[in-house]
């Protein structure tokens, strides 16, 4: 267990609450039988009672769940079970969007964003988030990520240099690319191509990072590079992940929320919700019996 | 050839494989013949502009003004007014379109107001030219009471305007949304999301539209027939009547005049070369687009 991972296993359950007639542990709703996972530590993301619709229909129902700081948080569930809707929601991505609504809280540092007097760029320039497949803007690699820092500092050329430099390095690319930064950022491979969303969404010095199924799109080299980098970045952020790969959640997460049709099902200790899961729904899913 | 081929195999030859046969050949031919037939006019075209245009290019052509029946001459003025007009016409019109068009791509989309603006640019997309140059005249030649190069150049801009909206609104479309939520996540302001990278994206494609757009209007008579006029001599004066060459080309060419005629070739051949250059242009570009994606 690395340093970071706030898993206690001395609040381990014992192996009848899981293998055990589980008929009443179907019920919904938070589990009353073990405190909050992580109860204690710093609540950078607080979501409450959330709910969000599209058009009229309603995608999440009532999701509450903390993100901690400083961790990395992972969103599992089926297809359409809304996890990637619940990570645009940290960032209000659904906001480009007409006729998508979001109720409940979602508190960042304390705050509600989802209040209509936030400032949406400035809440998107704390809040970064990386997309399932790599999205390099039509400019070289250093534009690329000097794109979103010029969006809010006035940077001298040799600042720009260090932060681009900067960026590159904790995104495990600079190596790969030290030398041809003035290359269009499309002329990457898929895995440096999705690295270089990385550190263009470092660059620009996020408190937390959002990643949508971000190795989904490419190779077993690159996603083991990508995982290696959320590790490392793990330290620095908080960090929310959606993911359809359980092997993935369970490698770089140390919590995990388990999502179906819109609820959460379960929200725990990686590593608890992987070997002791609650709810019946968490170790069907988790041991491949649907989704 | 395989058809042939499998026909001398195993293939059951029965009545309605034959048939089927017969039937493809014939479609077959159809379709050559009238791919022949519209290629045939094309190339008797170019040809006979070859043949009768070639002769008529020499140095004068580019150094001298319109002669006088029987004089000598060239059609340097006609070639000026037609480049400043349709500079000014681009010039014009090109801001408006990208503008217009990056509304119903990035702003209006699928909203009412988008959809009356979109229809209408259709409606004009498709308007005869000789209505535009009837309107600008109405507009701009009867209230100062005069023939001008202002009102050939905004005549033609009201001609570039739909081609470029058109453009640009597909291009910026073809623009993946990813990379539009992609700058929204860096906190990029809409604006500086479709400046720095949408437009970036849709450039190629952008600049395509515009080159069709200056070929189209390069060979425009109608439009200019109402509001340039023509200028036998040299003009720069964008408030005086202004020679161009597709009027030029009208008026020598139905002349009794043999230089004349032949000056008229030779502003054709001009004409259609510059207008098969920008199309290559625009060929070369857009295929530069689609392979660096």
């Amino acid at each position: 267990m690395d340093a970071n991972s706030p898993a206690d296993s001395s609040r381990q359950m014992p192996p009848h609450a899981f293998s055990g007639p589980s008929g009443h542990h179907a019920s919904v709703g938070p589990s009353h039988d073990r405190p909050i996972a992580g109860a204690g530590l710093p609540e950078k993301i607080s979501v409450r009672n959330l709910d969000f619709f599209y058009d009229g229909y309603r995608a999440l129902k009532s999701v509450t769940l903390p993100l901690y700081d400083r961790h990395v948080t992972a969103f599992i569930g089926p297809s359409g079970c809304g996890k990637s809707t619940l990570l645009r929601i940290l960032n209000r991505m659904y906001d480009l969007y007409p006729k998508q609504v979001a109720t409940g809280e979602v508190l960042l540092d304390g705050v509600n964003i989802l209040s209509p007097k936030q400032d949406l760029n400035l809440l998107r320039a704390r809040v970064g988030m990386v997309f399932q497949k790599p999205t390099p803007f039509p400019m070289s690699i250093y534009d690329n990520i000097a794109f979103g820092v010029r969006l809010y500092e006035k940077l001298s050329r040799a600042d720009m240099d260090e932060r681009v430099e900067f960026s590159l390095r904790r995104a495990a690319l600079w190596d790969e690319v030290k030398d041809k930064l003035r290359q269009n950022g499309m002329s990457l491979s898929g895995g440096q191509q999705q690295r270089l969303c990385i550190a263009r969404a470092i660059a620009v010095k996020p408190s937390v990072l959002l990643l949508d199924e971000p190795t989904s799109a490419l190779d077993p080299i690159s996603t083991a590079k990508c995982e290696e980098l959320i590790d490392e970045l793990r330290s620095d952020y908080c960090i929310a992940i959606v993911t359809h790969n359980m092997q993935q959640a369970a490698r770089i997460s140390n919590f995990t929320a388990f999502m179906y049709l819109g609820e959460l099902i379960e929200f725990g200790n990686t590593e608890e919700i992987f070997t002791n899961p609650a709810k019946e729904k968490t170790s069907e899913y988790i041991t491949g019996r649907f989704g | 050839m395989s058809i042939s081929n499998s026909a001398t195999l195993s293939m059951p030859v029965g009545g309605l494989y034959h048939r089927r046969r017969i039937v493809n050949k014939v479609a077959l031919s159809l379709a050559l013949g009238a791919a022949g037939f519209g290629l045939f006019w094309l190339v008797a075209i170019l040809w006979t502009l070859l043949y009768n245009g070639l002769s008529a290019i020499n140095l004068p052509l580019f150094t001298e003004n319109t002669p006088p029946p029987g004089g000598e001459g060239g059609l340097l003025n006609a070639i000026f007014g037609s480049v400043i007009m349709t500079t000014v016409a681009t010039l014009v019109g090109t801001p408006i379109g990208i503008m217009a068009g990056t509304y119903l791509a990035e702003f209006g989309r699928n909203g009412k107001l988008a959809e009356v603006v979109r229809f209408i640019n259709d409606v004009l997309l498709s308007a005869p030219s000789i209505m535009i140059g009837l309107f600008v005249y109405e507009l701009m030649v009867v209230r100062m009471g005069h023939f001008s190069a202002w009102a050939g150049a905004i005549a033609l801009a009201v001609i570039v305007i739909p081609v470029v909206v058109r453009t640009t609104e597909d291009m910026l479309k073809l623009v993946p949304n990813s990379l539009r939520e992609a700058a929204a996540a860096l906190g990029a302001p809409q604006w500086k999301m479709i400046t720095m990278v949408a437009y970036r994206a849709a450039r190629n494609g952008m600049i395509t539209g515009v080159l069709l757009a200056i070929a189209r209007i390069s060979g425009e008579t109608a439009p200019l027939l109402f509001t340039a006029l023509n200028n036998q001599f040299w003009s720069a004066d964008m408030n005086a009547p202004m020679a161009n060459l597709p009027v030029v080309i009208f008026q020598y060419a139905m002349s009794p005049y043999e230089d004349w005629r032949q000056l008229a070739w030779g502003g054709a051949l001009l004409i259609t070369v510059t207008i098969l250059l920008l199309n290559i242009g625009a060929r070369l570009l857009a295929g530069l687009g689609t392979t660096r994606k």
